[in-house]
């Protein structure tokens, strides 16, 4: 493969694409395919086989469109005409679709999106450019869309100190969730010494209620095959691992299509591009840890160790996979890479807030309207991303808080609504950017009750290397129960606020060090409503079971003293 | 040679390059309480009773698994840090069932020694009282789970020094346990060479001979530099 | 405080051995010089049937492990000043608290079930009702010393007895602080 074989390719594709008067994507994501979008597009094809509209129609399976609550999604894509996406299609209702297209008719506009609908049109999509627009299981495709373009200009132009360049000016900063800038770490493992060299993609996504890498896995996987071939040629590496999270089946099944495609076609593995530069990249399962998240316990577990994390200094770049210079990066990240790349640093510094530069993908999740994927530039405010692009609570229910970050970050109460979604601001509301989860809450959540639930997570997943995480998590989340059962007292509040203090202080990886965020931040904007569980035995949200209030100091002085229900270790 | 020149509360101190400052502070006589730290093993970095606060960084540091580097300022026994090592080591009792009363170790066991260095004379946190077993299969040596701390020193002793990886760490979090083999008792375990380091190392009663009564079990913490001593001097073999 | 500036001290056992006692009784002739500062009041030593008012000192000796417990542990800390857990049981729970590893179904089925003929005609109701866990002390009542060790040997005793006399805090060294 070279460049011009690469411009041919992309030109054969337009041609055939062109060739069907109309195609019909079908979501082919996880939430879509769960509510039925496979049927939709069987029959879909079964139609088109019968009516013998095949030449003319083309149905193909998509990555994610966003709104996935309204899935399965159909978008029908017309020669000249604006695109039209229906929320909601049943087999029925697509071959009532197929047929009105047939005729050359208006489809039913029973469950269209309206053109202008806010969800999609307030977005700004960069990393999710291809996403349900492409089928993520044809090269073809990607590369129709202008994929590999930016490999085989970095390739042929520009020094590996250029990309990494490129990608310092971009501002990009990491988007698993700690924000490091791209560009610094891509410099740390360039300049590094080591015989070998390894990129790494953290696709271990674990957070409850967020699924933005693997909806980029699922939904265009090439752009994060070409991120790490770029990373592979800046930093001098020739060999890349993709960790996928175990549970992400279609995600790894996909990724693992697209790497054969991509060998086959000559635009991984040996002289890329007709250059000196080889790179083969290779999936690694998880095999259900989220402690595999984090960055140490996932190159353990890369080499087949037990995932565990361990004391940073050394960082990867220093000492990684097999004591190798190695960069990690989350995929978002690493999928930003090829539209940087693509169309410049400077345009991708242009968006987005002072320190917080780009865009930043965002599962919109809990009650809220829509829920969602949705990619929106840095620093655009909570309440446009719940209100103008979410549609507001159902039910006429009041906002009453956002978790964002998972269980590692915390609160955004609805008196900080215009908080600018980017790094510093979270981080001055008391919560972190995190991976992009979203969780919205009304005024039926209960805030000790979220933090628990949280804290429940975390001690479940914690790996057991260090004590502080190990047991005091399981104090913490055995006193936040005491407080949603109204057994707790005040003294149980002291406890859990210095336990918070150990754990994240004293804790050896990140996933211990971030622990107690949910409770610190629902403490800051919700004491009171801990304070009323504990003091007057009440949980306003009617969502906690609260403990009789005892009769005589005895009865009180045991339901105290055991506190809530016992559990099985 | 190379040296490093730190400050390690408020005293100018030198060590190699290449030391831990646990290593440094150690060799100038300051007290460091540790657990899963082992003279001869490598460094875990789980207990984090050896948290050390150095200028600059915004956490404490394991002393155990932090380089010592030029021109560090080091606090080994800041008020914070005591605090959190009672902290550390009321939680290691809470986790399971630590009776000294009628521990074979009683007397000679690192965690009961820490505690009372501490000043640990009780525990806020609620016992989890997990139901844990022990296992008498091996005909010499027996494990108690309800006293195991998890700071692996028998797995790192095993798969280090004897070579053999016996023992590894099943499950997660609270729910680890240590394990022979793929989880056999450890009397049928194949790759047990039953040459006791594992007992010899163990900071608590968890790891005994079997026959050993409350107290009775004393073990030889300097068992394991002579055997490494031997072997890089070649001892055995006059 | 009792006649003439003396304290007014007294003793409790609770779920425990009464090892504990065993040892405060081996302060030997310490005993005849506590005797002089002190009004020992309540104990099992002493011919008491209720828990006096206004005691200073109590040592608890024993873990909260039934309802007649939790009732004395209440009162107790009501009607003294200070209060201090005698022992591992009361510090920790210690052999007492062993059951807790067991629901107390399970723990009655097997002990009245276990041994030499089965003891089905126990009237178990005449004796006071198992908690679900024994606890220790401070984890049922507030408590303001603690004086570990199983038993506590009398050093430690009439160290921790010598700081309640002067009316200051129980302290120990590390070397009286073990447990077990």
């Amino acid at each position: 493969m070279n460049r011009a074989d690469l411009r041919h390719m992309a030109e054969a594709e337009q041609e055939r694409q062109e060739r069907f008067r109309c195609r019909i994507m079908v979501c082919a994501g996880t939430p879509c395919l769960s509510a039925g979008a496979q049927t939709v597009l069987d029959s879909l094809r079964k139609a088109l086989a019968e009516s013998r509209l095949d030449a003319e129609i083309e149905a193909v399976a998509s990555g994610c469109m966003g709104p996935c609550s309204r899935g399965p999604l159909v978008k029908v894509r017309q020669q000249g005409k604006k695109e039209i996406i229906f929320e909601r299609v049943t087999p029925e209702l697509a071959r009532q679709i197929l047929l009105s297209l047939a005729k050359g008719r208006r489809p039913p506009t029973v469950s269209a999106l309206p053109p202008d609908f806010p969800f999609l049109a307030r977005q700004m999509k960069v990393v999710l450019a291809n996403s349900g627009s492409i089928n993520p299981e044809r090269v073809e495709e990607y590369v129709a869309a202008g994929g590999y373009g930016a490999l085989a200009h970095a390739l042929h132009e520009l020094t590996p100190d250029d990309v990494c360049r490129e990608v310092s000016v971009s501002g990009l900063r990491g988007r698993g969730g700690a924000g490091y800038p791209t560009g610094v770490k891509w410099n740390l493992a360039r300049k590094a010494n080591g015989e070998r060299k390894y990129v790494v993609a953290n696709g271990d996504e674990g957070d409850p209620g967020a699924y933005m890498d693997r909806s980029i896995m699922e939904s265009d996987p090439h752009r994060i095959l070409e991120g790490m071939a770029l990373a592979g040629y800046a930093i001098g590496a020739e060999q890349g691992f993709i960790y996928v999270r175990g549970e992400y089946y279609l995600a790894g099944r996909r990724l693992e299509a697209a790497i054969r495609a991509a060998e086959r076609a000559g635009l991984l593995g040996s002289r890329v591009f007709g250059s000196n530069f080889n790179f083969r990249i290779d999936i690694r399962t998880g095999a259900g840890a989220f402690v595999c998240g984090e960055e140490t316990s996932l190159m353990a577990s890369i080499m087949g160790r037990r995932g565990q994390p361990r004391q940073r200094p050394p960082y990867p770049a220093q000492q990684g996979l097999w004591g190798c210079p190695t960069l990690i990066n989350n995929v978002e990240t690493l999928a930003t890479v090829p539209a940087i790349m693509g169309k410049g640093g400077n345009w991708y510094a242009g968006i987005g807030s002072a320190g917080s530069k780009g865009t930043k993908v965002y599962a919109l999740a809990g009650q809220v309207e829509i829920a969602g994927l949705i990619e929106v530039p840095m620093g655009t405010t909570l309440r446009e991303v719940v209100f103008d692009i979410g549609g507001g609570i159902p039910g006429g229910k009041r906002f009453k808080a956002a978790q964002s970050g998972g269980p590692s970050g915390g609160c955004i109460p609805s008196g900080e609504l215009d908080t600018p979604l980017d790094y510093e601001s979270m981080q001055r509301v008391g919560t972190i950017m995190g991976s992009g989860g979203l969780i919205i809450m009304d005024e039926t959540s209960c805030m000790p009750d979220v933090a628990s639930f949280f804290l429940d997570f975390c001690r479940d997943e914690s790996c057991g290397k260090c004590v502080p995480c190990r047991v005091g998590t399981v104090e913490m989340h055995r006193l936040l129960r005491r407080i949603t059962g109204g057994t707790a007292t005040m003294d149980d509040l002291a406890k859990l606020e210095e336990l918070c203090e150990l754990v994240g202080a004293a804790s050896l990886c990140g996933l211990g060090m971030t622990a107690p965020n949910p409770v610190l931040s629902t403490l800051r904007y919700f004491r009171d409503e801990y304070v009323e569980h504990i003091s007057r035995h009440r949980c306003a949200a009617g969502v906690c079971s609260m403990a009789e209030v005892p009769a005589g100091p005895e009865q009180e002085a045991l339901l105290h003293a055991m506190g809530g229900a016992g559990e099985e270790a | 040679m190379s040296v490093v020149t730190l400050t390690i509360d408020g005293e100018l101190v030198s060590g190699r390059r290449g030391e831990t400052l646990l290593q440094v502070i150690r060799e100038h006589g300051l007290a460091l309480p540790t657990l899963c730290h082992l003279e001869g093993l490598s460094e875990r970095g789980g207990c984090r009773l050896c948290i050390v606060e150095v200028e600059g960084s915004p956490r404490p540091m394991p002393a155990c698994s932090t380089a010592a580097r030029e021109g560090m300022v080091v606090r080994t026994a800041t008020d914070r840090l005591i605090r959190y090592r009672r902290m550390i080591v009321e939680l290691l009792f809470a986790e399971r069932n630590h009776y000294c009363a009628v521990c074979v170790s009683a007397g000679n066991c690192e965690l009961q020694t820490v505690a009372a260095t501490l000043g640990v004379d009780h525990v806020r946190y609620e016992y989890l009282s997990p139901r844990l077993t022990m296992d008498l299969s091996h005909e010499r040596f027996g494990i108690d789970h309800n006293r195991c701390i998890l700071c692996t020193r028998c797995v790192r002793v095993c798969d280090e020094v004897e070579g053999v990886h016996t023992w590894d760490v099943s499950c997660r979090g609270v729910r680890s346990r240590v394990i022979a083999d793929l989880n056999h008792p450890w009397g049928r375990s194949e790759t047990c060479t039953s040459c006791g380091k594992c007992v010899q190392v163990c900071p608590t009663g968890a790891l005994f001979t079997k026959g050993a009564a409350v107290g009775e079990m004393v073990k030889d913490a300097g068992m394991l530099t002579r055997v490494i001593e031997g072997r890089d001097k070649k001892g055995w073999q006059e | 405080m009792g006649r003439r500036g003396r304290i007014r001290f007294a003793t409790v056992w609770l779920g425990g051995c009464s090892g504990c006692h065993m040892s405060f009784l081996d302060l030997d002739e310490r005993l005849v010089e506590l005797a002089g500062l002190a009004d020992m009041v309540y104990g099992p030593f002493m011919d008491a049937k209720e828990f006096p008012r206004k005691v200073d000192v109590t040592l608890v000796e024993g873990a909260v492990t039934n309802r007649a417990n939790l009732a004395m542990a209440l009162m107790l800390r009501e009607r003294s000043r200070i209060v201090v857990s005698l022992g591992d049981c009361a510090v920790t729970g210690n052999v007492t608290s062993l059951r807790n590893q067991l629901p107390v179904a399970d723990v009655l089925a097997t002990f009245l079930s276990c041994g030499e003929g089965s003891v089905p005609a126990m009237d178990y109701n005449a004796v006071p009702e198992l908690l679900p866990r024994a606890l220790p002390l401070h984890q049922v009542i507030a408590v303001d010393g603690f004086l570990p060790g199983c038993p506590p040997d009398p050093e430690r005793i009439w160290t921790a007895i010598g700081c309640l006399l002067r009316g200051e805090p129980v302290h120990l060294e590390s070397d009286m602080l073990t447990f077990g």
